[in-house]
């Protein structure tokens, strides 16, 4: 068995320890039953008395948005509980029903102890007033009078990092120290349960490292955490277990392993749609790409490949000049543009202009996952100088997998390992 | 950690009063308490500027309706009885038209948190009373310095600042609650509160009206506060009974019965509304 990733990061590490203190589930903190929620949309927006004036008695049509749907569930006390979904799956609304934003239309959601819920990257600001106005205001909001909450807010500006700036108007913030400055607040606020949407998208390093370190510091004083998010790294490393909702509907519930690979597999597994800026031709004026498709071991045609998967290419290429003995340059380049690998294959013929020549064949997948670029160079080898005629974007794909992260490409290794005797 | 059954609450939901009445009182004062070191001490001449606006109105006011309308000679200590007028109806109107928006202007905090809704524009109101307790020092100084004498009905004003306060309460609720759903609330409101200025007994006592004026005028509930407040501050000879009021009994009674149904569709409306306001944002 290969160990697929040698080095482990400082991050990993601590999750796996995490993961393997787990013990037997404590009591339950959260019991949702049966959640539903639908928002009525309008077909074109009401919003104002004219309109219904003017139109008594046509009904404003609305369109059902089933958010949600019969989610029921449970989290346990000192869980990292985590909600995946795609953007409009409803993990949110689940989230504002939990944290009596949104009122549920039927089921039920029941909690123990005091929740501090952090959403859309803040805990509810008013811009107009200082960091330590506000920071009262929030303290107020959680349950403290206001001579505690006055009391604390030291505590929150020295978390934040926020001494210099604690009499400035929030709306001079920049978005990382605002983001720094709520997250303060809802650690602060000592609260049994967490509710966080999406917290580590934004912010420096440092602040990030900040909050795991929160989360573990939490987590092991028996304070359960429930948070949303997109990016399943995080899901790996810290949930206890996971939950993935999709159009409203919960659709795996477990281990995070488990629900990341779900994940990855309803976003990059089912139609595909089409993501804007990626496919733009380069200038095409000595050749020009006719077709380029991905296809997997059975010759469908895919837009993403799963790790491990071979990468089976077939693409069409249409000369603009004449071609000698042309030669084609593939580059696979990942997300930062490095390119991971390359590969050359001749075409021992001369090309006409107008005529297509034709690339199939299967590339080895050792890809990491991520999104990745096929690129290809027209290559025209002369007697003397070798020179690159057109430089072609063939495909973007996505590598999905839960697999480590780390580095480039996963190559095999194979070690032992034993005591000495 | 025990493995025993923790007690589980029903998570509420958003409403108007949401998490407890102490928790909504300490944040009702922390943030009328914000709004008024905002209007005072955010500008330089802040305070001058809040007891100036309704003395400008006044001035103006007082210099049409003496020079063109000739009011002075037909109502008894004319300039006190507008000057009083002016600064009441400023509460109210100031209150209701900041709170229009009240709700959609704290909007980072009703879509991120369980913050009990009526708390917002009730600090509106609060913060406008303050402004008008202070204008209120100013304005009586005024009225003893154009030569009415202060009386024991001037003790009975915060009856009707009470009554005032609970209008304007009500009012506020009601357009608060409203204006997310329908934008145009806050246009719609700015009228009926200039028709309504010209609908009370500001400018002029209710008895210089014909009778038949008087009958649209008796289905503002704020007419009798503001006959009553003006009759205690500026003519404490006049009967005080209140069949006085209004000229007649039946006339308070619908300005009465008016009073109480706004109140009413105020805490209907706004219960109906405030589960629901973080969705319409």
């Amino acid at each position: 068995m290969p160990i697929r990733s040698p080095t482990i990061s400082a991050d990993l590490a601590d999750s796996t320890a995490i993961k393997h203190s787990r013990r037997s589930a404590g009591p339950v903190v959260i019991e949702a039953r049966n959640v539903d929620k639908t928002f009525r949309v309008p077909h074109h927006r009401v919003d104002s008395i004219k309109e219904r004036a003017v139109h008594p008695l046509t009904r404003i049509e609305y369109r059902e948005l089933h958010a949600l749907h019969d989610i029921s569930f449970d989290v346990h006390k000192g869980e990292f509980f985590g909600i995946v979904g795609r953007n409009g799956s409803g993990k949110s609304s689940l989230l504002k029903i939990m944290a009596s934003i949104y009122r549920a239309d039927a089921g039920s959601v029941r909690m123990a102890g005091r929740m501090a819920p952090f959403i859309e990257l803040g805990v509810g600001f008013n811009p107009e007033l200082t960091a330590r106005e506000n920071g009262v205001l929030n303290g107020v909001l959680m349950g403290l009078t206001r001579r505690e909450a006055r009391r604390r807010l030291g505590a929150v500006i020295e978390f934040a990092e926020l001494e210099d700036f604690a009499d400035l108007k929030l709306k001079n913030y920049s978005s990382g120290m605002m983001v720094r400055f709520a997250f303060a607040l809802m650690v602060q606020a000592d609260a049994d349960i967490m509710l966080i949407d999406e917290v580590l998208a934004v912010g420096d390093a440092a602040f990030a490292r900040k909050c795991m370190d929160v989360f573990h510091e939490r987590r092991n004083a028996g304070k359960t955490i429930v948070l949303v998010t997109h990016d399943m790294v995080t899901v790996q490393s810290m949930c206890h277990r996971a939950m993935l909702i999709d159009d409203g509907e919960l659709k795996f519930i477990g281990d995070p392993d488990e629900t990341a690979l779900r994940y990855y597999r309803l976003n990059f597994a089912g139609p595909q749609r089409e993501l804007p800026g990626e496919r733009q031709p380069l200038i095409d004026f000595n050749a020009k790409v006719i077709s380029a498709t991905l296809r997997d071991a059975a010759g469908a045609a895919i837009e993403n490949v799963e790790e491990d998967a071979p990468i089976s290419i077939d693409v069409a290429i249409e000369a603009a000049r004449r071609l000698d003995g042309p030669s084609f340059v593939f580059h696979v380049r990942n997300d930062d543009g490095v390119v991971v690998f390359s590969f050359t294959t001749r075409l021992d013929c001369g090309v006409a202009p107008g005529q297509r020549v034709r690339l199939t064949g299967l590339i080895e997948n050792r890809l990491v996952p991520g999104r990745y670029f096929l690129d290809v160079w027209v290559r025209q080898d002369d007697s003397e100088t070798v020179f690159a005629l057109q430089g072609l974007r063939l495909l973007a794909f996505v590598v999905f997998g839960t697999g480590s992260h780390d580095g480039l490409v996963n190559v095999g290794a194979e070690i032992d390992v034993s005591l000495e005797p | 950690m025990t493995d025993q059954a923790l007690e589980l609450r029903e998570v509420p939901g958003p409403s108007a009063l949401g998490g407890g009445r102490r928790r909504a009182f300490e944040l009702l004062i922390e943030i009328a308490l914000n709004d008024f070191k905002k209007a005072y001490f955010g500008t330089v001449l802040g305070y001058v500027w809040s007891v100036a606006r309704p003395l400008l109105t006044f001035a103006v006011l007082l210099a049409v309706f003496t020079h063109v309308f000739h009011f002075n000679a037909k109502v008894h200590n004319y300039p006190a009885f507008l000057l009083f007028g002016v600064v009441l109806f400023g509460f109210f109107q100031e209150a209701t038209m900041i709170a229009v928006a009240s709700i959609v202007g704290h909007e980072a905090v009703v879509r991120k948190t369980q913050f009990p809704r009526l708390v917002i524009p009730l600090a509106v109101v609060c913060t406008t009373l303050f402004n008008l307790a202070l204008n209120l020092v100013v304005t009586f100084a005024f009225i003893i310095v154009l030569g009415v004498s202060p009386t024991w009905t001037w003790l009975l004003l915060p009856a009707i600042l009470l009554l005032l306060f609970v209008f304007t309460t009500a009012v506020s609720m009601i357009v608060s609650a409203l204006y997310p759903r329908f934008r145009d609330v806050s246009i719609i409101w700015a009228v009926i509160a200039m028709a309504l200025f010209y609908g009370t007994p500001v400018l002029y006592p209710i008895y210089v009206v014909s009778h038949n004026l008087r009958d649209v005028i008796a289905l503002n509930p704020l007419a009798p506060i503001f006959d009553l407040g003006q009759r205690w501050v500026t003519e404490p000879s006049t009967p005080l009974p209140s069949a006085a009021v209004m000229g007649g009994p039946v006339r308070l009674a619908i300005a009465i019965a008016l009073y109480v149904a706004v109140c009413v569709l105020a805490v209907w409306i706004f219960r109906r509304e405030a589960p629901r306001i973080a969705e319409e944002l």
